[in-house]
Parts: C-alpha cells; sequence; structure tokens
C-alpha cells in the first residue's frame, strides 16, 4: 500500500480534485457486460419507461464506480481506500442521445480518524442534472 | 407482504470460488474509463506493492451480488425481486482484491425492516480468499417497493 499522499500534510476541508463523468447508452451496456448486471432498465427504454422510470437509468454501481475515482485518484494508490459505502438517492437518467448524462464528483476530507492508522473520512458529492445522485457517499482512506 | 423476521441471522453456504481473471479486471477498468495502471499493469501495481494487479473498489460486487442471489431467490424468504432497487452499497476491504484470487461469498441476513410497506433486506457478504483469508465484506440494501394497492 504507498498512497502518495501525506497525512500529516492534509487538512480538514481540504478538496479533492473535482471530476465529471460522461455517460451514454454505449456506456450502460458496456458497464453491464463487464458486471453481469443486465437489468433492462439500464439499456431498454420501452422496459425502463413500463416500470415507471422517466428514461434508461445509469447502473447505481457505475455511479458508484465513478465516484471513488476521484479518491483513488488522489490518493494514488486504490488500496488505500479502506471503507466505501453510498446510498442511492435518484437515479443517473440517460438519454438516447450522443451526449446522455454527465456525473459530477466532488470529495472533501471531512475528518481526520486515527492519527496512528493515517486515516481520513473523504465525503463525496455527486450529482447529474443538479440532482444529487448519491446520499451518505464517504470513503475511509489510509494515507502516507 | 412483510418479510418474515426469522430470516435474519441466517448464514447461506459458501459460494464456489470464483477466480478473478486479469482480463476481467481489464474489462471493468475500461468499462468505468478508470486509467489507473494498477488494473491493468503488473509492474505499476507491484510498484505499490501489490503481488499483482488489483481490481477497482467496487469490483468485487459482481462476485457478492451475485452471492446474494442465494438469499433474493429463496423461495422461503419469498422477495419479490421485480419490484427490488438497491438502497444502499458498502464496502469494508482488508486488501483489495487481484488478479489470480479465488474468492467465496458468505451470504448473512443482516435485518429486515418494513418501511412504509417498502421491505427493506440488509445482506452482508464476507468474502475470503483461497487461504481463508478475509479480504473485503459487501453490505448490500435492497429495497422492495410496496405492490400497487397494497
Amino acid at each position: 500500500m504507498a498512497a502518495k499522499v501525506s497525512y500529516d500534510a492534509v487538512e480538514v476541508g481540504a478538496e479533492l480534485p473535482a471530476q465529471s463523468f460522461p455517460v451514454t447508452r454505449a456506456t450502460l451496456v458496456r458497464y453491464a457486460g463487464a458486471s453481469g448486471d443486465f437489468n433492462p432498465i439500464h439499456w431498454n427504454e420501452k422496459f425502463a419507461k413500463e416500470v415507471g422510470l422517466p428514461d434508461v437509468i445509469a447502473h447505481g454501481m457505475f455511479t458508484m464506480a465513478e465516484a471513488i475515482r476521484v479518491v483513488t485518484d488522489w490518493a494514488g494508490d486504490p488500496a488505500a481506500v479502506i471503507e466505501y459505502g453510498v446510498r442511492f438517492t435518484k437515479p443517473v437518467v440517460v438519454a438516447n442521445d450522443d451526449r446522455g448524462a454527465v456525473i459530477e464528483v466532488s470529495a472533501k476530507v471531512a475528518a481526520k480518524l486515527d492519527d496512528e492508522a493515517r486515516t481520513v473520512r473523504v465525503d463525496l458529492t455527486a450529482t447529474s442534472a443538479g440532482q444529487k445522485v448519491l446520499g451518505m457517499s464517504r470513503a475511509v482512506v489510509k494515507l502516507a | 407482504m412483510a418479510l418474515d423476521q426469522s430470516f435474519v441471522g441466517r448464514t447461506y453456504p459458501p459460494t464456489a470460488p470464483y477466480e478473478v481473471g486479469r482480463e476481467k479486471i481489464r474489462e471493468f477498468a475500461e468499462a468505468v474509463g478508470d486509467a489507473n495502471p494498477a488494473y491493468v499493469d503488473a509492474q505499476a501495481a507491484r510498484a505499490l506493492g501489490h503481488p499483482d494487479v488489483i481490481a477497482p473498489p467496487t469490483f468485487v460486487f459482481a462476485i457478492t451480488f451475485k452471492a446474494a442471489g442465494q438469499v433474493i431467490e429463496d423461495p422461503q424468504l419469498g422477495l419479490d425481486y421485480s419490484r427490488v432497487v438497491h438502497g444502499d452499497q458498502k464496502f469494508g476491504y482488508t486488501r483489495p482484491v487481484r488478479a489470480g484470487d479465488r474468492l467465496t461469498v458468505t451470504s448473512t441476513i443482516e435485518s429486515i425492516k418494513s418501511l412504509a410497506g417498502n421491505d427493506v433486506l440488509s445482506v452482508r457478504g464476507e468474502v475470503h480468499d483461497a487461504d481463508g483469508a478475509h479480504v473485503v465484506t459487501a453490505h448490500t440494501m435492497l429495497v422492495a417497493r410496496a405492490a400497487e394497492g397494497e
């Protein structure tokens, strides 16, 4: 484990570099194959609307995978993430056009948890089309 | 119909081992657009102190969710999967999943709640490697929305 961020140098309130993640129908088809989640609400508009959704929606786990990239890119070693949890609050609606949707992720150091273990809590915010799509989105990260 | 509370604490038998392939990790990393070299380049992973390429943090969900299928599809529990949405997801890692791992999952029903007519089911999946060492625990909360007219 080799995080490139030093625990001692990090201050509570520090913001991690924010990132935007585009998602189109093609992204979702690809994610379905890679993850094995073939629920038709993620690729079949007719089916999605029949079950009361506004349109095809992204896999919640896709959004969760994108959001943590803000933390793993910052920490350097993905193994620095020792806990990660989210609540799926709103779906990411993906229109059938070239633009699809965008997931915007920001994060900040919310607390220094343990001086000996060198762990911090990072709170994440993920939005799409102005709506918060993840709630209680937190990671515990072990720093250098 | 509310789910039977007596299922809380029930543990299902461990799954057959899932062997983590490096190309499967690559496929997943590419699908989420993550270019971190630790997922595809064994040398880069070793430079970080890992014996082989590691998987992105949420990769293991595919394995734990499949294992949770034992619970979700348990006819005795009687969950209506067509009404299920994913509520929460949490992971606690002892170490990252890596290529070559042979992982088994042991699923336990942690809690069953009824909220405003919805069934809320929490399943814990403990993931161990071939040596029996803990790798990661996944907590998955599923919500079965109340059927109309109930």
